[in-house]
């Protein structure tokens, strides 16, 4: 039992569900989104479908619902529609984009953002409301120190800082050149949207370099894209579509900078260097054909 | 010199107009429109693709040589960019948008049996229906065009930096606010030129206009966005924004600030009727200190071809078109049409009133909007239900009439939780006790009433 306990409590993915969990209560309740329980549920019958589905084909041993329920509550609290067909659609597109696009073993995007794309790109009734969480101090309080607790369980936190850090230096940069009050950057990086990205969208493990010195190019290149998206081409959503289309790159960033292939349970710890690793307790897409992980 | 004050989208306002109408959905009784704001703007944003036409319509009632605005916009203007709109549309637009008071007369509760508070479902709609001439060059201002447009004087301004641009507006009689040149500088270096616009006292003589006449400007862009910050830099205390937007698709918000809906649908007293005004006024001070942060409100969201109740008629085709809606005509069937549940004569315009009270310490950024996809219809609605007053006698009677004191009591703390306002003052308006509490009842005595 204390062993199961402890084993648990490894996995950050268990800590970024409950972290998701806090969050929708909270944008349901306290700051009242309009999260519809038909869109919600359906994109997440969708994708725990998708994964279960895939993971029969793809004849993994089991069924494991935790990668599925995080972008199913990360599409919960982001996604934003009308239509449960859109909403079926982004489940779908989430766990399908980590099964079949995947490079060396890696898949490629991180399924919500690819998901949020996707549903951008395809439909006429998606959106994020990038605006929703407002510029509260509590809840980037909050979500900065639960943040911080999954990327320390997930030993990532180089990503996030990396990335808080770049996109400080260019933005306050901007506001100086421009002859900017701070305030005007400060209350962008206060954004709730920003810090949820920072610290529960971009530190996933699975689709950032496996080296520290590729995580922090990574981090960099995506906050001079959003930037570039935002200001330049004036689009919203710039820091998802960022990370899309920086994703790319992480295998570039790989070949450059080798590291650690990243598993989500580090018990028992085995890691093995080159991009290759053994299956690993908790770690099931370990066992796709040719592949390090799903999950 | 002549001295012209800088109104950087934000325009004088000053009344409640209580008009009458009747509405399938309770009886429509008053309307909070925008005259209620002292000082506020009023800006209407017609946007598909990245097609954008902007109204500024104002109601300053000053001597018009002290009038002048100063707008950045993203690209260069011709002439034909430009226009002089009819104000009567934007209070059409005003009127059908402002948040409503509706009315409910209860039955005679011996002849409706089965009565039951009504819910708020929403039924079928009812519709009917230039002397600037300070050595620009040397500045580094450009004055990159000069156009007479109906009453205005208008110039087309780029600048090479912010000095150059605040002295050549001072000297040619701009009273610019201190702190307003790093703004300035912002927008400079963002590419954006400015429009400027001041009044010419013949042109205004000629068209026999005792008053100013809403801009209109129509531009190629993909920044939605309204620039609001040249409108804090001499603010006095905090603005009023309001900020209609029409688009195809639906519902309009802010990416950069939280965009809140009004609290709606709420019982409150009847004697409110008569100030309907100050509770709007109240009840939209009180939400805004609530929410504490900056925070955009939306007053109305509704698909432009019909309303229930209504507190003025949807816009006419015409009305719409003036105020620059550009695809009214377009064929349908080539972008994907939205189910509609208005009558015919459909339209494929969606309008969003937004509210903002905005000052530089909360909104340190301008406004930037998006598009989303939600149709989902929404309007500031209060409901007084006038008690039944009837003499009849039967069981159904004295149930009613002995559920009245705690319906009021519910609708006293409605009011005072939206406006703020005193409880006890509430109570003595409405000439009612306070209930007992139902605790120090015995519990029989509340098993059957």
């Amino acid at each position: 039992m204390g062993v199961q306990i402890s084993e648990a409590l490894r996995d950050p993915r268990h800590f970024q569900i409950a972290v998701l969990v806090l969050l929708l209560a909270h944008g349901a309740v306290g700051l009242d989104f309009e999260i519809r329980p038909v869109i919600a549920l359906g994109a997440a019958f969708s994708a725990l479908a998708s994964q279960l589905v895939f993971a029969r084909l793809w004849k993994l041993p089991s069924f494991d619902p935790r990668s599925a329920l995080i972008s199913a509550l990360s599409l919960g609290l982001l996604l934003r529609t009308t239509s449960l067909s859109t909403a079926l659609l982004a489940g779908f597109l989430a766990i399908a984009s980590k099964f079949l696009l995947r490079f060396r073993g890696k898949h490629c995007f991180n399924p919500t953002a690819f998901a949020l794309v996707g549903v951008l790109l395809f439909t006429d009734d998606a959106w994020v409301s990038a605006g929703q969480w407002g510029a509260a101090p509590l809840l980037g309080l909050a979500v900065a120190g639960f943040g911080s607790l999954v990327l320390w369980r997930a030993r990532r936190s180089d990503v996030t800082w990396a990335f808080i850090g770049s996109y400080a230096v260019l933005l306050f940069g901007r506001a100086l050149w421009l002859g900017d009050p701070l305030a005007i950057p400060l209350h962008a990086m206060k954004s709730g949207a920003f810090l949820i990205f920072a610290f529960l969208m971009i530190s996933d493990p699975r689709t950032t370099p496996d080296s520290r010195a590729g995580r922090i190019a990574f981090a960099a290149l995506v906050a001079a894209g959003a930037l570039f998206i935002r200001f330049e081409l004036y689009h919203t959503n710039a820091l998802i579509w960022s990370l899309v289309i920086c994703a790319p790159l992480v295998p570039l960033l790989d070949l450059l900078f080798q590291g650690d292939r990243y598993a989500w349970s580090d018990f028992p710890r085995k890691h093995h260097h080159g991009g290759r690793i053994n299956a690993e307790k908790g770690d099931l897409g370990s066992l796709l054909p040719g592949c390090g992980a799903a999950g | 010199m002549l001295r012209k004050a800088i109104w950087a989208v934000c325009f004088l306002v000053a009344a409640l107009r209580v008009d009458g109408a009747a509405a399938f959905c309770g009886f429509y009784v008053a309307k909070a429109d925008t005259k209620l704001f002292n000082e506020s703007s009023q800006v209407v944003l017609i946007r598909d693709g990245d097609r954008t036409v902007l109204t500024m319509a104002n109601d300053f009632q000053g001597d018009p040589l002290e009038f002048a605005v100063v707008v950045p916009v993203p690209t260069f203007i011709e002439r034909e960019q430009i226009h002089v709109g009819d104000k009567a549309v934007i209070d059409h637009l005003d009127a059908y948008t402002a948040p409503r008071l509706v009315e409910y007369f209860d039955e005679d509760p011996c002849i409706d049996r089965y009565y039951l508070e009504r819910s708020m479902a929403l039924k079928s709609p009812d519709v009917d229906g230039v002397v600037m001439n300070a050595l620009p060059a040397a500045l580094g201002v450009t004055i990159e065009a000069s156009y007479t447009v109906g009453e205005y004087d208008i110039l087309i301004l780029s600048a090479k930096e912010s000095s150059g641009l605040e002295t050549w507006l001072r000297q040619n009689g701009y009273r610019i606010p201190d702190g307003a040149a790093s703004v300035l500088g912002s927008y400079i270096k963002q590419e954006m030129r400015f429009f400027v616009a001041k009044v010419n006292l013949e042109e205004q003589a000629k068209a026999g206009f005792t008053y100013l006449r809403p801009l209109q400007v129509a531009y190629e862009t993909p920044r939605f966005m309204l620039p609001i910050r040249l409108g804090t830099v001499n603010a006095k205390g905090p603005q009023e924004l309001f900020v209609y937007t029409l688009t195809r698709k639906g519902r309009v918000e802010t990416t950069n600030y939280r965009t809140v809906k009004l609290p709606t649908g709420m019982d409150i007293p009847v004697y409110v009727k008569g100030e309907f005004g100050d509770f709007y006024k109240s009840m939209f001070d009180t939400q805004t200190d609530k929410e504490g942060g900056p925070v955009v409100f939306v007053e109305y969201a509704w698909d432009m071809n019909w309303c229930d109740p209504c507190a003025a008629d949807p816009l006419s085709h015409d009305e719409l078109a003036g105020l620059g809606v550009f695809w009214l005509d377009d064929p349908p069937g080539g972008d994907p049409q939205p189910l509609r549940r208005g009558p015919s004569n459909a339209r494929d315009v969606f309008v969003t009133r937004l509210h903002v009270r905005y000052d530089a310490e909360r909104f340190p950024d301008d406004l930037v909007f998006q598009e989303t996809g939600d149709r989902t219809n929404f309007q500031g609605r209060y409901v007084l239900r006038h008690s039944w007053q009837g003499d009849s006698t039967c069981q159904q009677a004295d149930v009613y009439r002995k559920s009245l004191p705690a319906r009021w009591e519910k609708q006293a703390q409605s009011l005072a939780s939206l406006t703020g306002w005193d409880i006890n003052m509430i109570r003595s308006k409405m000439k009612f006790e306070a209930p007992e509490p139902a605790a120090d009842k015995k519990w029989w005595e509340r098993l059957w009433n």
